[in-house]
Parts: structure tokens; sequence; C-alpha cells
């Protein structure tokens, strides 16, 4: 059992999600209530790393942020250290890969709350900030805490972006799912098979207990009956 | 800036993304009905008062404020507005308790004051009790009140109702049509409603503003706008299908009759001098203008415009009887809505014949 890996595993997602979350939040309602032209070309491009393959997206992010790239050159300068095989090129990858998982369901979530709501809640002289904090959110709550839940779980998953951005350097970028690869090529199957399914019970625990937690949730907040 | 004497006072003119062309206005204590057909721009107009949408051009003036003056750059949002608004939906907290759904209006209250008030509002509209219920364990009845008593404890500068009785069953209607008659005599804020049921406005309203297309026809006293609809478009909205045309004749002034001719017959009107002999008119009779009786039974009142017509068609329709009849000269039909019992008793069926009268001060010509 490669404990190191589980748990760089473990804070990159957590990492992850923790940086998504404010930008879920801000992407998804602007989505869900501007109307622009463009508007579906921002949701397509959102959407991109849903149907790309990972080597794809994987070397696009490893050219661009590479240290031959503006954006790689740059932070070498300003942090002294390459963006790519290191982890916070990883984190800044997981982040890029995980915006659809993240923001589609905090979007559907706002969508979903009905405008007379929000024109309840200004003609209540609520503003802003206590409209997000006392209505919105709370109603959108379910649809945040299955992004969430879901770029935790993706994560933990991911394996092609990873090996691209990050290759497979202990302690530093190299994550369960490589770990498992890792073994695999050294036919140390025992290993693999150990990680394989602790990763999988980890990953049921996670989905199941969102789940049971935002179904409720959701219940609570039925919309009145029309 | 004022409103010329009305304490509310709107003006709005726009192409996109809807048309409208409105004008109306609302005194304090008074209760302003807007009435049109679905697609006619009353909700839009609703949430351009409330500050929820903002229109091309036109002014919005409540009272001493203005809320929006194209001309002059001013828009205020709807938290400067300070209107109660009960959407169509009610647009409660689903979230929230009733009582944590009117606090959340309380907010420019000092916090000490925030709950007694909300009680003593959900007291007022007849929820006492049922404070901790969330709007999902309430009937549509008890959410209306709810949203009525959130809308009203913030003391609002007046208060908007987007087709509030749409969402209720008949029975809690009749309640709610009470209660709101009740209210409105003990508030002073001008109230603007939005209905597409003019038996609601006739109701309950002081003021009445006809809309078609986003464009206001009429604006005045319900029964008036019913007895003297403005043009032909504002009489098919009020479902009067009894148009016609016809020739003015003369006025008789010493009798105040108005007389034209339509169809083989010689008709009379109360005076109205609008039109000089020898126009062409578009008149209506408005079904409270009919009376009738079978030939050889009862008796008619004494009028002018007396006419045999010819039953075509009878259509019962619960209690009423809806008839349609020709008379002669005329291609189109009369139609008649007529109690069943009446119906029964005149034997009134197709391809019968009878006398009717219509009473002068019922018929209308039209502009």
């Amino acid at each position: 059992m490669d404990w190191p890996a589980l748990v760089l595993s473990l804070r990159l997602g957590g990492l992850t999600v923790l940086l998504l979350l404010p930008l879920a939040i801000i992407v998804g309602r602007w989505l869900a209530y501007r109307h622009f032209v463009g508007k579906s070309l921002v949701e397509a491009m959102l959407a991109l790393p849903l149907v790309l393959p990972p080597t794809v997206v994987g070397y696009y992010l490893l050219t661009g942020l590479g240290g031959s790239s503006l954006i790689g050159q740059w932070w070498e300068q300003f942090f002294g250290q390459p963006l790519v095989f290191h982890f916070s090129g990883l984190l800044l990858a997981s982040l890029i890969v995980n915006i659809p998982f993240a923001v589609q369901p905090v979007n559907r979530a706002f969508e979903s709350i009905p405008q007379e709501l929000r024109d309840a809640a200004a003609c209540c002289g609520m503003g802003f900030w206590r409209t997000l904090l006392t209505v919105e959110l709370p109603l959108a709550w379910p649809g945040v805490l299955t992004g969430m839940v879901l770029t935790f779980a993706h994560t933990l998953g991911e394996f092609g972006v990873v090996l691209m951005v990050g290759g497979n350097i202990p302690g530093e970028t190299r994550t369960v799912a490589i770990a498992i690869y890792d073994r695999v090529q050294a036919f140390d199957f025992n290993a693999a098979g150990s990680m394989s399914l602790l990763l999988l019970l980890l990953s049921l625990a996670v989905l199941a207990v969102a789940g049971g937690w935002a179904r409720p949730a959701g219940r609570r907040h039925v919309l009145p009956r029309r | 800036m004022s409103c010329h004497g009305a304490d509310f006072c709107l003006t709005i003119q726009q192409h996109s993304p809807i048309f409208l062309d409105a004008t109306f206005s609302c005194n304090g204590g008074q209760l302003l009905a807007l009435v049109g057909p679905s697609g006619s721009g009353k909700s839009t107009l609703l949430r351009m008062i409330a500050g929820l949408s903002r229109p091309a051009t036109g002014q919005i003036i409540c009272g001493d404020s203005c809320w929006y003056d194209q001309a002059q750059g001013i828009w205020c949002s709807p938290q400067q507005r300070h209107v109660g608004f009960v959407p169509q939906h009610y647009g409660l907290f689903p979230h929230m308790t009733a009582l944590a759904n009117i606090l959340a209006g309380l907010h420019h209250l000092p916090d000490h004051k925030r709950e007694p008030c909300a009680r003593e509002w959900l007291a007022r509209v007849h929820l006492a009790g049922l404070e901790q219920r969330r709007p999902a364990e309430l009937s549509g009845g008890q959410q209306q009140r709810v949203a009525l008593a959130r809308a009203l404890a913030r003391e609002p500068s007046m208060l908007l109702l987007d087709e509030p009785f749409a969402a209720v069953d008949r029975a809690t209607r009749e309640t709610l049509y009470i209660e709101l008659a009740e209210l409105k005599r003990e508030l002073s804020l001008p109230i603007i409603m939005v209905t597409h049921d003019l038996g609601e406005a006739l109701l309950l309203a002081d003021r009445m503003t006809l809309l078609s297309h986003g464009k206001t026809l009429q604006s005045g006293h319900p029964r008036e706008i019913l007895a003297r609809p403005v043009n032909e478009a504002a009489a098919r909205l009020l479902g009067i299908r009894n148009l016609f045309d016809g020739e003015l004749l003369r006025h008789d002034e010493q009798a105040e009759l108005t007389w034209f001719r339509s169809g083989d017959h010689l008709l009379a009107c109360r005076l109205d001098a609008r039109w000089a002999p020898g126009s062409r008119v578009r008149w209506m009779a408005p079904n409270s203008a009919i009376r009738l009786r079978a030939a050889g039974q009862g008796s008619l009142p004494a009028s002018h415009n007396q006419l045999r017509i010819t039953v075509r068609g009878v259509l019962e329709l619960g209690d009423e009887v809806r008839i349609t009849a020709a008379f002669a000269g005329q291609e189109l039909p009369l139609h008649l809505l007529v109690p069943f019992r009446l119906a029964q008793k005149l034997d009134l069926r197709v391809g019968s014949a009878t006398d009717v009268v219509l009473l002068e001060e019922g018929l209308h010509i039209l502009n």
C-alpha cells in the first residue's frame, strides 16, 4: 500500500474542491441568471474536459504550462519552481479538468430556483448578498454538494491528465491512480489490488454519504404546492 | 414631478422585448385591476412597477418619489421602492417557516420589533398557530395569506398582486375575496391587482384598466367600462359578443335619445351626440340590456327597441343557456345568456320565435 500516494490524492481532491467551490458558485450562478451573446460557447468550453480524451487535455496543459510556455516561465520566475511535474501544476490541471463536474450541478441548481423567489427576495428588501446567502444557496445546496462530491471523487480517479502533467514522482505527483498503474507495471498485483479496493470503497462511501445527505435536503426544499 | 392628483401613476412605452404603451394611475385606498388576456403585458407592467424589470421609456411615480424617469435617468431598485409584491405562485421561500418568510421582509425594522410584527401579521391573516409550518405544509389559500402578510408587514408604499387567486380552488377564492375586500378598507395605500378574470375585477376593483397587446385601451370604474367600452377591442375583451353595424339617423334631445338604423330595425339608445346624423356606427348590446319573452307569454318593458328573433342555437352551460338567434335584416346573430330555468319556462328551443326588447340605456355606440 502506497500511503503517501493516498495522502497526496486526498490532498489534491480536498484542495481542488476547496478552490473550485467559490468558482463553481460564481460561474454557475452567472450562467444561470445572465443572458449574453456567446453564452453557449462559454458553456461548451466549460464542458470540454467532459468529452475530450484525458490525453488531449493533458497534452494542452503540458504544452500550455510547460517551461517553454509563457505561463510556465512566469510561474518559474515568480515561484522559483516549474509548474509541470510539480504538485502545483497537478493542482492547476485538476482544477481545470474538474470545472464541468463542479460547475454544471451548481449551475442546474441555481437555474431551478424560480424567478419568482428571487423577485420576492428583492421585494423583501434583500440585497445581493442576503439573497445569495439566505435564499439562493440554501435552495441550491444539494446541487452544490453534488458538484463538490463529483469533483472530489473524480479527482481521486483521474489518471490520464495527472500522468501527462505530473508524471510519476513519489510524494510530489504520484496519486493513488498512478501508483496502481505503477504497481501493475511492476507485476505487484497484491499492492495494486489493495489500493484499487481502497479507492473503490472510498469513492463508494463518498458518493453514498453525499447522496444521502443531499437528498433529504432536496426534499426539504420542495417548492410550494401550486 | 406629480401624478396630477393621483398617488401613483405610470406611463410606459417600449417596442421590445414586448410592445407596451400603457398609462394608468391609482389612488391610496383604491384597488386598480389590470385586466387583459394572457400575453397582454399585465405581469410585465407589474414587474416594472416593482422595479424587477426596466422599461425602455416612460415614468413611474409613487407619492412624492419618482421611481423611474427615463428622461432624467432616474431608476430605483426594488429594494429602494419598498413595494409589497405577491407573485402569482406567492414566491414563498420553501426552506423557511411561515414566520421566517415574514421576518425575511422585516430587516428594515430594529431587531426587537421584527418578531412581534411578524406574529401580529400572521394573526391578522388568520394564521396564528401555523408560524412553524413550511410553505409545502400549508394549503394554497394559507400560502397566499402568508405572502400577503409578508408583503403588508413591510408597510409598503404600494401593494402589487399578480393573479392572486389563480392558484387556489373556487371555495378558497370566495373566502379570500372577502378577506381582501376587508383588508382593502383598512389600508390606505394604492393596490394594483393583475387579473384576466373580469368577474374578479368587478368584485374587488375600484378602478379598472383594460390592456390588450400591451396597450391600455380604457381606464375607469369597472361598471362604467362594462357599460361603455371605448371601442370594439375593449368590448370584445369584456366578452360582449353582440356588436353590429348601423347608421345614425337623428338625435332627439327632448326625449334624450339617439336613433339609428340597423338591419331592418329602427333602434334608439341614450342620447349620444358624438356622431352626426348619417354616420356609419358600430353599436353593442350587452346581455344585461336584453329582455325577452316567448310568444304569448309574459310581458316586456316599454321600449322603442322591440325585435322579433328566431332561435337558431341553444347551448346549455351549467345553470345558464347560451342562445343564438337571428333577427330581420341582420346577418350576424344575436347572442343571449339566459338562466336555465327561464329558458325552460319560456320554452326556448331551436326554431321558436320570440320578442325581445333592447333597453335604450343598455345600448351603446362604440368609437
